[in-house]
């Protein structure tokens, strides 16, 4: 060992600083192919009108105003469709974290009898599905079609979710749940008083997985929602994308019967009516996505350990 | 003990084990107006209309070549997130490769609506590559990139990795923290260089992971999921974009004949089972533990 290599982290081979240049090259092209469209979308929703249906603004904001927001709350339809989706978001969340953490801890308690065939029977669920339009006729069957609680009751119970609760529990101290038991407490109040304080950590990652599912879900409405009332926002925004054209004469005509002359910077055009919708939709996910980022990682880590 | 949880196995009974009973709408001409005791037995009649028509056979037949393309394409690139989280393990400086996985991931979080919204800004007709192009006087006329029958399957592929691929490398940066570092440690004493490290720990390391992973993806093999084709489908490109799932999904419910919806959904889903099943006993035999 020479003079100058102080150690084994040092040893530098040929080719490293090459190496290191082209790899932070790479994965700054790579980020930056994911994250500009989002700011693409930002800058056009707060663009003068006009520019931005030309495609013209790439940069940075040309024309900054933001009564695209004023306007587009006032579309036909999308106050109802916000308040869908936070509905879906908040309460079909809600009933999977309870679902998943009870059940979680049940499947290991040992005084429920054939536990690990009911486990099987739920877990089976993930892998094998009767498919799509048999689920649909019993759906229908059920008087569930048009109903907000087809986007609430086929998910709250979340295999996925209980294996993860599941192996939380398994790794918290059985010394919790046997004191408890010496003081007589039953299986419901050790749940709700001992275990549920106790998973907070495994519960925001359910919570946050189950949120994020339910305010991108599409598929579900396009099957059985015919009813424009119960559109949760991702159908929405779908629906402006085909009648954008429509949707833009009328929000300039709401504009002419106000008796305010319509600008061509802030008049909508199809353009603006989507990149608006669209940062609507997407807001929500890019505010929460960074705080969050460690539970989303925390429970692929635990799913991957049960393969 | 057991009341308790029974209505949660109520409902998994409900939406996932009830359906199985909705199988025999596929002997039926089944009229949802008029209920299964409305509708008429025809028997065998819509396996044999698949199997009897030319066209039909010869639709079925793209619909397969679509869904098998799209999954072996992702089975010949999932190597990628391996490789992605191996080179970004390289990166020293942290605040970048956090930045890099926060940006990287976000795709991953929302919807394929949402996606397509993001083609249909980028890369329509007045979309910004057309318009940049344009500019830059590179083309006259406006790039047909969403509207056509051309290179489906590879655009397909492209924007799913697209969405996937930082997050499908999370898993892998979780593992590659996990490696025993004494293993690293020992090799750089031998005077192995970083290259070395990777090829011959890094990656090995890796492969029980991505194993598994791939066995589950070949059990796979028939399911795509319909949204990403959906919202990308137009009437230009709809011959190489059905897959299974949307082919379902549209013969179903936007075409006339749930009956012979049902057979589809049917026969995919006996074979899905039939492929996870063997790929299970592959896993079991292959490393002592089941995958399911």
């Amino acid at each position: 060992m020479t003079a100058t290599d102080t150690g084994p982290r040092l040893r530098h081979a040929r080719g490293d600083i090459p190496f290191a240049l082209i790899n932070y090259a790479g994965f700054l092209l790579f980020a930056l192919v994911c994250g500009y469209p989002f700011y693409y979308l930002i800058i056009n929703s707060v663009s003068a009108n006009d520019i931005s249906a030309l495609g013209d603004v790439r940069l940075w904001p040309v024309g900054l105003h933001l009564s695209n927001y004023e306007q587009i709350l006032g579309l036909p339809g999308l106050t109802g469709s916000m308040l869908v989706s936070i509905a879906r978001t908040v309460i079909g969340t809600g009933t999977t974290v309870l679902a998943s953490a009870f059940l979680g801890f049940m499947f290991t308690q040992e005084r429920l009898k054939n536990r690990s065939l009911w486990y099987r029977f739920i877990i089976f669920t993930m892998y094998f599905n009767a498919g799509l339009i048999p689920v649909y006729i019993t759906i229908h069957t059920l008087g569930l079609t048009n109903n907000f609680w087809v986007y609430i009751l086929p998910a709250i119970v979340q295999p996925f979710n209980i294996i993860l609760v599941k192996t939380y529990v398994e790794s918290l101290p059985q010394s919790l749940q046997e004191a408890a038991e010496i003081d007589g407490a039953g299986i419901v109040t050790i749940f709700f008083r001992i275990i549920l304080p106790n998973m907070t950590p495994i519960l925001a990652t359910v919570a946050i997985f189950s949120a994020v599912a339910q305010w991108n879900s599409f598929q579900d409405t396009l099957l059985y929602v015919t009813d424009q009332k119960l559109y949760p926002l991702q159908y929405t925004l779908y629906t402006y994308l085909n009648q954008a054209n429509s949707l833009a004469q009328a929000a300039q005509n709401a504009q002419g019967d106000l008796g305010s002359i319509a600008s061509a910077a802030t008049s909508q055009t199809p353009t603006s009516i989507r990149m608006t919708v669209a940062v609507i939709v997407v807001l929500p996910i890019i505010f929460v996505y960074p705080l969050f980022q460690r539970y989303f990682v925390k429970g692929i880590m635990l799913g991957a350990v049960k393969g | 003990m057991f009341f308790i949880v029974l209505p949660f196995l109520l409902l998994v009974f409900v939406f996932s084990y009830l359906p199985l009973l909705g199988w025999v709408t596929a002997f039926y001409d089944y009229k949802p107006a008029l209920g299964l005791g409305g509708s008429e037995f025809v028997g065998w009649m819509w396996f044999e209309i698949l199997v009897s028509s030319e066209t039909q056979l010869k639709q079925i037949g793209q619909v397969m070549a679509n869904t098998l393309a799209m999954s072996f394409l992702g089975i010949a690139t999932s190597l990628l997130p391996v490789f992605f989280a191996m080179l970004l393990n390289e990166v020293r400086a942290k605040w970048f490769r956090n930045a890099v996985q926060t940006l990287t991931t976000l795709p991953n979080f929302i919807s394929w609506v949402l996606v397509y919204m993001i083609a249909f800004s980028l890369f329509s007709t007045s979309g910004l590559v057309n318009t940049t192009l344009h500019d830059w006087g590179l083309i006259t006329v406006p790039m047909k990139f969403l509207d056509t029958d051309q290179h489906v399957w590879l655009t397909m592929l492209a924007w799913s990795l697209w969405k996937g691929l930082g997050w499908g490398a999370i898993m892998y940066l979780a593992a590659i923290a996990g490696i025993d570092q004494s293993l690293y440690e020992s090799a750089r004493i031998d005077g192995a260089n970083r290259f070395q490290l990777m090829r011959y720990i890094t990656f090995p390391m890796l492969m029980p992971t991505y194993v598994v992973l791939l066995v589950l993806s070949i059990a796979n093999i028939l399911n795509n999921g319909m949204e990403q084709y959906y919202v990308f489908q137009n009437a230009f490109n709809r011959e190489h974009i059905q897959v299974l799932d949307l082919y379902v999904y549209n013969v179903g419910l936007t075409g006339n004949s749930l009956s012979l919806a049902t057979v589809l959904s049917m026969l995919k889903s006996l074979v899905s089972l039939a492929l996870l099943l063997a790929a299970n006993a592959i896993a079991k035999r292959a490393r002592g533990s089941s995958i399911i």
